[in-house]
């Protein structure tokens, strides 16, 4: 029996806390360098299923394939290191480190110092050294890329909302990912801030090949970027589809868009 | 801007000629000092010396990792018995038994590191804590270790070159001192310390970046141990005679006294609070030997205070200064420090 290759899949997820079911027999398949978007209204399961993807919550049910391997059970560091890279819906950055340290943690599985090398370095030729200075380099782009120069060497913990998100982002693109997890990336964005996200999230899709799977509650950027859509309400999926599909869905028109 | 950046500098200890000049004038300082200072001085710097190790080691768990230990006086104690032990029982030489002394240490740190994936806050204190008393019972108990009665440390040699006086022990104290605080600096500033940190800012954030918390929290514990472990295998030649009572559990809080009052994530605050604390605990040991006030304190303290006398002024007092230190600057003396640099920069103005 000839299986398809598949990039991501989930199959029939479900978890449940106490009683309610947080997500409820989700399933959806996720195309190689595309971007698919999650909606629903607010506690539908959105966070809940990055959660499982992230292996911080294990679910009851269901298969959740990534690159030919079912990572439930895995530990999050493990996922990480396979190239799943996330951001928080309530920022979770390291608040005391400055913005070039929060991405350079990013670089984290791509680094060798240990803590003998890193202990000992003295000067520019030692490993440590070389390994620090390679890496910076490399977060030295992004965060061009992401115009966060400003916010380079300050403590992220007293920057405004919507730079510590980019920092979030920056961080996530840090660890090359080949699928990244964007949990409401535009939440506390003014519109000119919204525009440049959007033109960021399709240069992370077209310039650096990088898969996304986005939740977001802004229609506009949901529908100019998103390759297909899955609702969700309840922990239930109501539809699946184009952008142009699912705007037409009643129930989905109901649930979520009904106050436009 | 396309003016290429000198990353090396980000991560450099001496990155102006300014700071070369005051890193050498404070190695000469150190260097001559022993020469110069009266026997009580010397000795009250390698007091100091050793406390920095243990508060640059405990900082690296509490400050940087954000974890807990009230245990730390276990520590120093299984790395003052082990290299005294190791000396006299294995008869390795000196410097081969500071490490064994620090190396057994840091498995404990392990060991007790593994609790702390599961517990947090309080519930790791008291499990800490209890570690720490644990230690001080087993060793007080065994005959190998000496019992209640304690062990002399035995006569110290590096090769053929034997150390007697406070002034000889000072040279490898305070060098191992200063080599343990670069170190612990030079970490903090590379992909090992970034982790601790990270663990103690977000740690689903860590995680979910591909930090492994089982193992950077195990090490932190045995890291932190580690620097306990050398500090006491230190004091026992300080002391020149170890007991379990050098390593109450008291002396597990005094640790975690000497961090926050230096100030939490701060290698330099480590060095202050070391130092400072130690000055005051020293100095208030001899507090009756005050002209006037001393006798005064002797009188109060007999006539108000149960039998143990003079322990219990210098015990408020210096409890009375971390309390205030804590309320007023938070940061500890590495605050201070901070806002005084800042008044030089701007001053006169
Ligand atoms: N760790 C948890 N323990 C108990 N209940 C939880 C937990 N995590 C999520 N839930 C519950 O699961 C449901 C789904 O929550 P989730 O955060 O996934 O919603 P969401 O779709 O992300 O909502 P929002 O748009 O507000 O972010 C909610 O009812 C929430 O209270
Ligand atoms: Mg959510």
């Amino acid at each position: 029996m000839p299986t398809t290759y598949q990039f991501f899949n989930i199959e029939n997820l479900s978890i449940s806390f106490g009683g309610l079911m947080a997500v409820d027999k989700v399933g959806f398949v996720v195309e190689q360098g595309s971007i698919f978007s999650i909606i629903g209204p607010n506690g539908a399961g959105k966070t809940t299923i990055f959660n499982c993807i992230s292996g911080l919550y294990r679910p009851d049910s269901g298969k959740i394939n990534f690159s030919g391997e079912d990572i439930i059970g895995l530990k999050p560091h493990t996922i990480a290191r396979l190239g799943i890279a996330r951001t928080f819906q309530n920022i979770e950055l390291f608040s005391r480190m400055t913005t070039m340290e929060n991405l350079m943690l990013g670089r984290h599985i791509h680094m060798k110092t240990g803590i003998w090398s890193g202990a000992t370095f003295y000067r520019r030729g030692s490993r440590a050294a070389q390994d620090e200075i390679k890496h910076r380099e490399h977060v030295e782009e992004i965060i061009d890329l992401l115009d966060l120069q400003a916010a380079r060497n300050q403590f992220v913990g007293g920057l405004p909302y919507g730079t510590q998100k980019l920092i979030e982002l920056g961080r996530a693109l840090a660890l090359e990912p080949k699928l990244l997890l964007l949990d409401e990336p535009s939440a506390g964005m003014n519109s000119e801030e919204k525009q440049d996200l959007i033109f960021w999230i399709k240069d992370i899709q077209d310039e650096l090949g990088v898969t996304i799977l986005l939740i977001e509650h802004d229609m506009k950027l949901i529908m100019d970027i998103s390759d297909r859509i899955l609702a969700i309400n309840f922990g239930k999926p109501i539809m699946e589809g184009t952008p142009a599909e699912v705007q037409k869905h009643p129930e989905v028109l109901k649930a979520y868009l009904g106050e436009d | 801007m396309d003016m290429k950046r000198d990353y090396y500098e980000d991560i450099q200890l001496l990155d102006s000629r300014i700071l070369w000049f005051w890193f050498i004038m404070l190695v000469a300082s150190l260097a001559i000092f022993p020469f110069l200072a009266p026997n009580y001085y010397i000795y009250m710097a390698n007091y100091m010396a050793i406390h920095v190790i243990v508060t640059v080691g405990l900082n690296i768990l509490v400050g940087y990792t954000g974890q807990i230990s009230l245990g730390h006086a276990g520590f120093f104690a299984i790395g003052a018995y082990g290299t005294v032990l190791s000396m006299t029982a294995l008869h390795l030489p000196f410097p081969i038994a500071l490490l064994a002394g620090a190396f057994i240490a840091a498995f404990f740190g392990f060991i007790l590191g593994l609790p702390a994936l599961r517990l947090e806050g309080p519930y790791l204190a008291i499990a800490t804590l209890g570690f720490g008393m644990a230690i001080t019972q087993v060793i007080g108990r065994w005959q190998v270790f000496g019992g209640r009665m304690g062990i002399e440390a035995p006569d110290l040699s590096i090769g053929s070159y034997i150390l007697e006086s406070d002034r000889q022990l000072y040279f490898l104290i305070v060098t191992v001192a200063f080599l343990l605080t670069l170190a612990a600096r030079n970490l903090m500033k590379t992909r090992v310390g970034r982790a601790f940190i990270a663990i103690r800012d977000s740690d689903i954030a860590a995680e979910t970046m591909g930090v492994n918390l089982t193992f950077y929290k195990t090490l932190a514990f045995a890291v932190s141990a580690f620097y306990a472990g050398i500090a006491g295998g230190l004091m026992a030649f300080l002391l020149g005679f170890i007991n379990p009572s050098s390593f109450n559990f008291i002396l597990s809080i005094y640790f975690l006294a000497f961090v926050i009052v230096g100030g939490l994530g701060s290698i330099f605050g480590s060095i202050m609070g070391g130092v400072f604390m130690t000055w005051l605990m020293l100095t208030l040991d001899k507090v009756q030997e005050l002209p006037y006030l001393g006798s005064i304190l002797i009188t109060f303290s007999e006539r108000w205070m149960n039998l143990t006398g003079l322990p219990n002024i210098a015990s408020i007092i210096f409890g009375l200064i971390v309390v205030l230190l804590v309320v007023f600057e938070p940061l500890g003396l590495y605050g201070f420090w901070i806002r005084t640099k800042i008044y030089w920069k701007t001053w006169p103005f």
